[in-house]
């Protein structure tokens, strides 16, 4: 891997160790919210957020944000198979050989995103067709697999279940903030219903913010501006939060 | 004259980055320098042009409602595509140990180069996303499905090497101390993903 990401997880190496020692002198009286499990949570949300700081998982996330609904959807079902899939090659970790380590750890989360593929096809078929193949490559989406290698690996299985739960949360925080905007600035609607009025023929047809002369951004639809957003989030989180700028 | 047609279609106007941005975490990974970029792409390539063919006749003859009528007419009703997605990241991480090891016996100087990222392409969403693609294209011939891999390929190969030729200009720039390194990187590919988009009313 590249230099930027080897010092971004030894970064992330140093503090897991950290936590780990914490988490270890603290174990015998820990309940299930303790501090070290709560920030197991929290983490993600912000300062290790596996989008803009972790740089993992951006594969299939941009194409899908440009409405909310299956940007909720993505979020929801990244949860459910990274909870799972963290839970369960924690529980296996001591029986997989670590030579074919990835191959088990592929079959384990292709399983899970079956699941998650039928159950959408089951309850929700028109988002499951909007979502199209993003739903299958959720199976190699990087921060599946690399929250399984950095933590389900060596750690317990309550904890591997919340790191699973506090990841996938931090990404689908990323995909509804972006989702949140393009689809605001890009067709005036938020979940589909209009919210800025509505838009008729003419302007004394038209209500709320149309009413004024108000224009959706079209540019917002295209895909590109997801990467554009995406940046700009950086931009405001790092200018924000001092200590994550990079060197280069 | 259609092969041609679907294979420029492949590397421009369906381009894996800039339209489906398929392969981003290495593609944003490794786009530092140049020559780790164009080792990657290379390997990329290679993985997507084989998959893609093997994962056309898997689901041709084994997954797609009616394919297994070669057994006999009383598994024509059988409908396996529920399977598609573990038997195709199967096929891929299972063609990448065995790329990696052919490589590393015939062509030792290319394993050295490509190294490192020949195993970290089997999690690589491009390859996944040319295989899911493919099953939705319902290509009439393997020899589609091959032009449509090896186009892919070349499409993922030419924005890596584009972003870390750029990348390495940019290192002499002064960016805005937040915005540094990644937040950059995103933006300049939103905007090449705007410039290829021009693309898009070609009609071939």
């Amino acid at each position: 891997m590249a230099t930027e990401k080897k010092n971004i997880s030894e970064e992330k190496e140093a503090k897991k160790k950290e936590m780990i020692l914490f988490l270890s002198n603290s174990e015998e009286k820990e309940h299930f919210l303790s501090k070290g499990n709560r920030k197991l949570l929290s983490d993600p949300l912000d300062d290790n957020n596996p989008i803009t700081v972790q740089v993992l998982g951006i594969c299939s996330a941009l194409a899908i944000t440009v409405q909310l609904e299956p940007a909720v959807v993505m979020a929801i079902a990244v949860v459910a198979v990274m909870a799972f899939s963290n839970m369960i090659v924690s529980m296996l970790r001591n029986l997989i050989p670590s030579r074919i380590r990835i191959i088990v750890q592929l079959v384990v989360v292709a399983s899970l995103v079956v699941l998650v593929d039928q159950v959408l096809k089951a309850y929700a078929y028109d988002v499951s067709k909007q979502l199209s193949v993003f739903i299958g490559l959720i199976i190699t989406n990087c921060i599946v697999m690399g929250r399984l290698e950095a933590f389900a690996l060596g750690n317990g299985v309550y904890k591997s279940f919340l790191d699973g739960v506090g990841n996938a949360a931090g990404y689908g925080l990323i995909l509804v903030i972006v989702a949140f905007f393009r689809e605001l600035l890009g067709s005036g609607k938020l979940f589909g219903f209009e919210v800025l009025g509505h838009k008729g023929a003419t302007l004394a047809d038209s209500t709320g913010l149309y009413a004024f002369g108000y224009e959706n951004n079209g540019l917002m639809l295209l895909s590109p501006m997801a990467l554009i957003v995406v940046g700009l989030l950086i931009w405001v989180q790092r200018a924000r939060n001092r200590k994550l700028i990079e060197e280069n | 004259m259609e092969l041609i047609n679907l294979f420029v279609r492949s590397i421009f106007i369906e381009n894996m980055i800039f339209a489906y941005f398929l392969g981003m975490c290495s593609y944003l990974a490794v786009s530092k320098t140049v020559k780790t970029a164009v080792g990657l792409g290379a390997a990329v390539i290679f993985v997507l042009s084989i998959t893609v063919p093997i994962n056309y006749l898997l689901d041709n003859y084994l997954l797609r409602p009616g394919a297994l009528q070669w057994l006999g007419a009383e598994y024509a009703n059988v409908d396996l595509s529920f399977l598609s997605f573990i038997m195709f990241i199967a096929v891929i991480a299972s063609m990448v140990q065995l790329v990696e090891m052919i490589v590393e016996k015939f062509a030792p100087a290319l394993y050295g180069a490509l190294g490192i990222f020949l195993p970290l392409i089997a999690v690589n969403c491009a390859i996944l996303g040319g295989s899911l693609f493919m099953q939705q294209k319902d290509f009439g011939a393997i020899t589609e499905a091959l032009t449509y891999g090896f186009g892919s390929g070349i499409g993922w190969f030419l924005a890596i090497l584009g972003i870390a030729a750029i990348r390495e200009k940019i290192a002499y720039s002064n960016v805005p101390a937040p915005l540094k390194g990644l937040g950059i990187t995103f933006i300049i590919t939103g905007l090449m993903a705007l410039g290829f988009m021009s693309f898009m009313g070609i009609k071939l």
